[in-house]
């Protein structure tokens, strides 16, 4: 084996996620993110499209800021499966050397990545918060949330390249798109057996009803423990109706049964970036802050002056939610109807 | 008959873990250790597997001695063995090197009987990263099937697994060959209590350790030397700016925010 020199590693690749066809949101997020390191190691920022049929995303990532797309169509990639993704990537890899390679912190993203740097024999940094370029090494600086997100961590990939990392969803922004920015394609082709795949997707069941898209909320109204009981939700239902918004829970809120797990934000469940997030009869753990910080606006509600919540929020409302919650709903139903007269 | 690895890592119980912000140290003093959670429901699944088809279940761990304790614990719940690997050499190995090491442990295991399947927790809660699994199973050249929520089945004759994993707001119902790597979530069982018995017999067994010496392994690949990933800080998690606290009965107090909410067009009509 001859051993190629970090040098030879240039050029930052984002994995372009999709499912059927339908691309994942952090795609773009991740070329917006990839954008920014791009420019600042002066070097050009490049999209990965694996997948059958998926040709039609090449325009999407170029207007999403790729200069760059290298698209591999085969069959085999149709249903996603780890083993042929993972050998079209790392052989991507192998012949076109990317020195940054960011992939979403997805369950297919993290079934991949593991694999894929595994397979290259390089480092991986999982479910980033921040990426950074040090000018002086041109390293990537990779800050991550650890131990159930009491503590965060930089890490640092020097030796080995691609250096590569996984980002939740909604922890990047969304990137303007721009209509009509062209960039170049570049086809692959790889030979990809069926029998490789080692495994058969027989069916894929959506799971109906529930709040699949609280990521992508513009609006959430959250409440915790604070609640004291499924009825007093109709509150915060009715607010939200109001709004145009989503439910959201703290673990307490779904632990007691108020709320099914699919609306749990914070560490152990969905990472969100709404414009407004409403925190009500929630007291800010951090496992629960770290995925809601990064919302455009908090409002918290609490009965409690010392709740932690209020270090957070950017507007806080110290009192019964049973009292303040009501009054809200009836405030934006009259000032919004002003608005619109 | 199945030849089972379950792969358990013992972590401190991270509620409890904080940042002194004077040093930027980690304060993990009196922090208990546990089993990590969702390895806990893959010892289970070994289990049941080995209820229904017959077989043997090893639970393996890399850690410092003290890590004995989360295999006795896979014992009582029904472990036939575990093997502990422990060397200042593995200290400080990253998810590269530690998935090295548990490979090479799991074709050793391997040599004796062929391993049909090896478990993983879907991530461990301290490190949080569940990218062993997918290291293991990449070195091993297993099928990979991570985020199980349910097994259907296994068919010995075609060397096949049917399993469910959870994906976002999806199910998929997928079959994979055998030797399979699973990395499980908790929807996947109800953890058992251990009867006492089990408890008395996983307290006095004996738990093979190994060492690098007992493996075949690459010292560059392994520890420090062998992580291509490094920690180059850790600090406290920085604050949002705190914001303005809005005065008056909730009636006022309510006005005056939506009042700002709506006329900086944050929330406008729709
Ligand atoms: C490994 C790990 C992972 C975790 N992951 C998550 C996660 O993903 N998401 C998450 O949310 N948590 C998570 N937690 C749990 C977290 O630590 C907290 O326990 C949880 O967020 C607390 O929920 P809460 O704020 O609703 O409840 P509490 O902390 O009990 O707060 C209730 C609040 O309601 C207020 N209140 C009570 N009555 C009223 C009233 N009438 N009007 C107004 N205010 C009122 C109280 O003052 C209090 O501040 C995790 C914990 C661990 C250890
Ligand atoms: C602050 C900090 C940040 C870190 N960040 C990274 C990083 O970004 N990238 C990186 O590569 N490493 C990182 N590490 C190192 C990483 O935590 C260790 O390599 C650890 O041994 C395994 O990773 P994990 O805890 O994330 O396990 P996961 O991959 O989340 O564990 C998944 C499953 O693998 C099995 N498993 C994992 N470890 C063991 C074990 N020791 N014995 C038996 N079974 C096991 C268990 O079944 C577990 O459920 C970091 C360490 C620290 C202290």
């Amino acid at each position: 084996m001859t051993t190629v020199s970090n040098a030879e590693y240039r050029g930052v690749w984002v994995f372009i996620e999709q499912v059927a066809g339908e691309p994942a949101p952090v795609s773009w997020e991740l070329l917006g993110a990839g954008r920014q390191l791009a420019d600042a190691l002066g070097v050009e920022l490049a999209g990965v499209l694996l997948g059958q049929g998926v040709a039609g995303l090449v325009s999407e990532a170029w207007a999403y800021g790729a200069d760059r797309v290298y698209l591999v169509e085969d069959p085999v990639l149709g249903p996603y499966r780890t083993a042929p993704y993972a050998r079209a990537l790392v052989e991507l890899v192998q012949r076109y050397r990317p020195e940054i390679l960011l992939l979403g912190a997805t369950s297919l993203g993290r079934d991949l990545s593991g694999a894929v740097a595994t397979a290259l024999g390089t480092g991986l940094t999982a479910d980033c918060t921040g990426l950074n370029i040090d000018p002086a090494t041109r390293l990537l600086e990779q800050t991550r949330p650890v131990f159930g997100g009491n503590v965060m961590a930089t890490i640092l990939c020097q030796r080995h390249r691609p250096q590569m990392a996984t980002v939740r969803p909604r922890v990047m922004p969304l990137p303007p798109r721009q209509e009509g920015r062209q960039g170049e394609l570049v086809r692959v082709g790889i030979a990809l057996k069926e029998e490789e795949a080692l495994a058969t997707v027989l069916k894929v069941i959506e799971e109906k009803g529930k709040a699949i898209y609280l990521d992508r909320a513009e609006i959430i109204v959250a409440g915790g423990r604070g609640l004291g009981s499924r009825e007093n939700l109709r509150l915060l239902e009715e607010l939200a109706g109001v709004l145009g918004g989503t439910l959201g829970a703290s673990r307490a809120a779904v632990e007691a049964g108020w709320l099914p797990p699919e609306y749990q934000v914070g560490q152990t469940g969905i990472t969100v970036r709404p414009k407004v997030y409403f925190a009500i009869g929630i007291s800010g753990a951090i496992q629960h802050l770290v995925g809601m910080q990064n919302s455009e606006v908090i409002v918290a509600i609490n009965k409690d002056p010392e709740a932690p919540i209020f270090k957070v929020a950017t507007y806080g409302i110290i009192g019964d939610f049973q009292e303040v919650v009501p009054a809200l709903t009836e405030e934006f139903r009259r000032q919004l109807a002003a608005r619109s007269a | 008959m199945l030849q089972m690895v379950v792969c358990v890592k013992q972590v401190p119980d991270t509620a409890e873990v904080r940042i002194n912000p004077r040093t930027n140290t980690l304060v993990r003093a009196g922090v208990p250790a546990i089993i990590n959670p969702y390895d806990a429901h893959a010892v289970e699944a070994a289990v049941q597997l080995k209820e229904k088809y017959g077989g043997q279940v090893t639970a393996l761990s890399m850690g410092p001695p003290q890590a004995e304790e989360v295999l006795r614990r896979a014992l009582g719940m029904g472990a036939d063995r575990a093997i502990l690997l422990s060397d200042r050499a593995f200290a400080g190995s990253d998810t590269l090197a530690t998935s090295y090491i548990l490979a090479a442990a799991i074709r050793a295991i391997g040599r004796e009987t062929p391993v049909d399947l090896v478990f993983c927790g879907k991530q461990a809660i301290d490190g949080d990263t569940a990218q062993v699994g997918p290291g293991i199973a990449t070195r091993l050249g297993f099928t990979q099937l991570t985020y199980v929520m349910a097994i259907d089945g296994v068919d010995l004759e075609k060397g096949q697994i049917q399993v469910q994993r959870k994906l976002e707001g999806k199910r998929e119902v997928i079959r994979g060959r055998l030797p399979a790597l699973l990395t499980v979530v908790k929807d996947l069982n109800e953890l058992r209590y251990a009867s006492l018995p089990a408890l008395i017999r996983a307290a006095r067994a004996t738990i093979t350790t190994w060492s690098k010496d007992d493996l075949d392994l690459d010292p560059a690949s392994i520890g420090l030397k062998g992580s291509p990933t490094s920690v180059r800080r850790i600090f406290a998690p920085p604050a949002r700016p705190g914001g303005e606290l809005i005065p008056g009965d909730p009636r006022q107090a309510a006005a005056i925010l939506v009042a700002k909410l709506v006329q900086t067009k944050i929330i406008a009509d729709k």
